[in-house]
């Protein structure tokens, strides 16, 4: 960060005025239902909004007496550190190995990223088939293979069902920045190493990897959010939360209770809950993790 | 097509809807959850009725399942534009009765509709639970179905079994089960809708209760109370039949429907209301035979109770629609609008007049198996089984999902699972109260 651009504007009012649209976006799609989560996490209402009572904390103090909300926790850090890692990984992978296609290009990157034209819903869905414990063709495999796969009643097998169905929906858009990132790395500095002598793999994790690394900044942040925010119906499709609990992370049960159970105080302190775990998360990954990255 | 062509096809256009705003009909909103074939009946009881009259005109709209639908129709009513008419699943019941402001009960809209009106008509053990304490009738029971038991007849004979049959005790079901697993069976039993079928149901065909107060007739206070000493045997059987196959737990909800119609699975435990799909989609020889009991129970088998869905009608609207609901309640309910329903779609017939039609149209002598329902619903209903309607329902069934899942994948014993699910049910249930005062 040698040099920083500046630009004078001579006037007061047109900085405000470029500004506008993009404040007024973000004004109305998340300003304002963040304001109205903070106000109804205090309120309880019955479902058609007949009655409204101020509860004050009630709602907070409901959920951090739930024991299964608490373990809920627990579950949503394991499942957003696989979503992240694993997402991140393979993506990277499949664009350094698309960063040397050089036949076919196109299609092979087309097909990569095509996944992230599908809902998660529907994302859900796809895997759950292959996964089906009588007809699925994953889970037929996995039985010939001598494993007896059942994520209705195994919560092992319950998790990597949709982990795997997040990460692969996620995949794509990781893939995408890889390449990009991959692609503006000077061809200049491999070859110099390359005649140095040094081999794919040194030259990989000298110089690719950290070139690499503002763009996998930014994706560990998404793939984060993602995975806290963006899932609940990957998990609604596939498993429910089940068996027992042991995949409902927090996302899943704010989706519940509002929009099945209809308590929308309860979901809204839950919302809010999220909305402070994802701002420190962020904001620890911008002052620990931001530190290893080079610009 | 031609320009002259689609010219005229708009001009034909615009003078249909001119003529059809000239007649001023009243037209009501009324969405459902009814898809597929029953999604086609529904349109079928719209157009029926629309055709028989001119003044008013119903609108059927498909909103998605159950829950979907009651969450699109409260956004809705939050927003000032609620249909006239919302189908809520039982397990809505108890959240609707306690939105005073947000309906209108059905007594009343008849009773200011000028229809007549006679809720003894109606099919006790289905209009009771629409029924509010003191006696108001306050929605109208549209699709109600059952819990019975379903089995494949060829499946049975290809283990030797008798496929005329059905096994009519748990007793019996286990060794069928047995049999049926011997004779390679992958599937033998499985079990839709776990709470409705082995816990509510159950403890009314026994007559014990499932929750105090009635099954919560009886007020908001009411708590959970199936951990008897029967409630646990019958888990801690369904657990030693899950730990050796002959119980295969195919998921939440209606998931174990697909399994047994495709033949995978041989019995299930269901609702009656799945007798249209079998009919249309099984490829063998299917039968329905009430559910198993245990016949060392004094008093059983008593009666199951309901599922399925009734029609409400929502506040703030005006006379001439209330008056339109009401003359197409009243066409719902006549006999042989009612009797026509009933022997398309299995669910139960609304009026006692209908079932009587039924039985004389000797519909159930060459439909074996849709009269099971029926016999196992019109009995006289006693207190622990008239049916169960609790606040925060929807969430009480997840949770009766979720610990059983735990207990048939072996992590906690029938006696850990079901306590608990009633430590964690009336947590809700007692937050309902508070919240209802």
């Amino acid at each position: 960060m040698s040099v920083e651009k500046r630009v004078l504007f001579r006037s007061r009012w047109l900085p405000w005025l470029l500004l506008a649209p993009q404040v007024i976006v973000i004004s109305v799609f998340f300003f304002w239902p963040a304001g109205q989560a903070l106000l109804q996490s205090l309120q309880q209402q019955d479902a058609f909004g007949m009655s409204t009572e101020f509860v004050g904390l009630d709602n907070f103090r409901n959920l951090f007496g739930d024991e299964s909300y608490l373990a809920s926790f627990k579950i949503t850090a394991l499942f957003s550190v696989l979503v992240a890692v694993c997402g991140l990984a393979v993506a990277l992978l499949l664009a350094v190995m698309a960063d040397r296609v050089i036949k076919g290009a196109m299609v092979y990157k087309t097909l990569l990223i095509w996944p992230y034209a599908v809902a998660p819903a529907v994302a859900g869905v796809l895997w759950l088939f292959m996964f089906a414990p009588s007809i699925g063709v994953v889970s037929y495999t996995l039985q010939a293979m001598g494993l007896d796969w059942n994520h209705l009643l195994n919560s092992k097998h319950a998790l990597t069902l949709i982990v795997v169905a997040a990460v692969w929906k996620q995949i794509s858009y990781n893939f995408l920045f890889f390449l990009a990132g991959l692609q503006s790395i000077p061809k200049s500095l491999i070859e110099a190493a390359a005649i140095d002598g040094a081999g794919p793999a040194r030259r990989f994790w000298t110089i690719v990897f950290p070139l690499l690394s503002p763009t996998t900044f930014f994706l560990l942040v998404i793939n984060v959010v993602y995975a806290f925010f963006d899932t609940f119906a990957i998990v609604d499709a596939t498993t429910h939360g089940g068996p027992g609990k042991d995949t409902a992370i927090l996302v899943y049960k704010v989706y519940y209770d509002g929009f099945k159970a209809l308590d929308l105080g309860g979901s809204a302190a839950q919302s809010v809950v999220l909305m402070v775990v994802v701002v420190a998360l962020t904001v620890l990954q911008f002052r620990f993790v931001e530190k290893k990255v080079q610009y | 097509m031609s320009k002259t062509k689609s010219l005229q096809l708009a001009a034909a256009l615009l003078a249909t809807s001119l003529a059809g705003g000239a007649q001023a009909q009243t037209e009501i909103q009324w969405w459902h959850s009814m898809g597929g074939a029953l999604g086609e009946w529904v349109n079928d009881l719209a157009k029926d009725f629309n055709a028989s009259q001119k003044d008013y005109k119903i609108v059927p709209t498909f909103k998605g399942t159950y829950d979907e639908s009651m969450t699109a129709a409260i956004a809705a009513f939050r927003a000032g534009n609620a249909p006239h008419v919302l189908q809520v699943f039982e397990v809505g019941t108890a959240t609707m009765m306690a939105s005073k402001g947000a309906i209108k009960p059905v007594a009343d809209v008849m009773k200011e509709g000028g229809a007549k009106f006679d809720p003894s008509a109606y099919v006790p053990a289905v209009a009771g639970y629409y029924t509010a304490p003191n006696g108001q009738m306050l929605s109208f029971p549209f699709n109600s179905s059952t819990t019975v038991f379903h089995y494949n007849k060829d499946a049975f004979k290809a283990a030797g079994l008798d496929p005329e049959k059905a096994p009519s005790t748990w007793p019996e079901v286990a060794l069928a089960a047995a049999k049926l697993k011997a004779a390679g069976h992958k599937c033998p039993f499985t079990s839709s809708w776990i709470s409705w079928t082995q816990f509510e149901s159950f403890s009314a065909w026994h007559n014990v209760e499932f929750s105090s107060k009635n099954n919560g007739f009886g007020g908001l206070d009411t708590r959970l109370n199936f951990s008897t000493p029967l409630h646990v045997r019958h888990i801690e059987n369904l657990a030693n039949m899950a730990k050796q196959g002959l119980f295969v737990y195919k998921g939440r909800g209606n998931a174990a429907d697909a399994s047994y119609v495709s033949g995978e699975c041989a019995m299930m435990t269901g609702s009656s209301g799945l007798y249209a799909n079998v009919k249309r989609n099984s490829k063998f020889a299917f039968g329905i035979s009430p559910l198993p009991y245990y016949p060392d129970v004094a008093g059983a088998p008593q009666n199951t109770v309901i599922g399925g869905a009734s029609l409400w009608v929502m506040a703030g609207k005006k006379p001439a629609e209330y008056k339109g609901i009401a003359a197409f309640f009243s066409y719902l309910a006549q006999a042989d609008v009612a009797a026509e329903s009933h022997k398309r779609t299995g669910y139960l017939p609304v009026t006692k007049a209908a079932y009587e039609l039924t039985e004389k149209s000797g519909f159930y002598k060459a439909n074996p198996g849709t009269d099971v329902a029926v016999v196992q619903m019109i009995r006289k209903t006693t207190d622990k089984s008239r049916g169960v309607r609790l606040g925060n329902f929807v969430q009480i069934r997840t949770i009766i999902d979720e610990e059983m899942e735990q207990v048939w994948g072996g992590k906690k014993s029938a006696k850990e699972g079901i306590d608990a699910a009633i430590k964690r049910g009336n947590e809700q249930l007692e937050r309902f109260q508070k919240a209802n005062k």
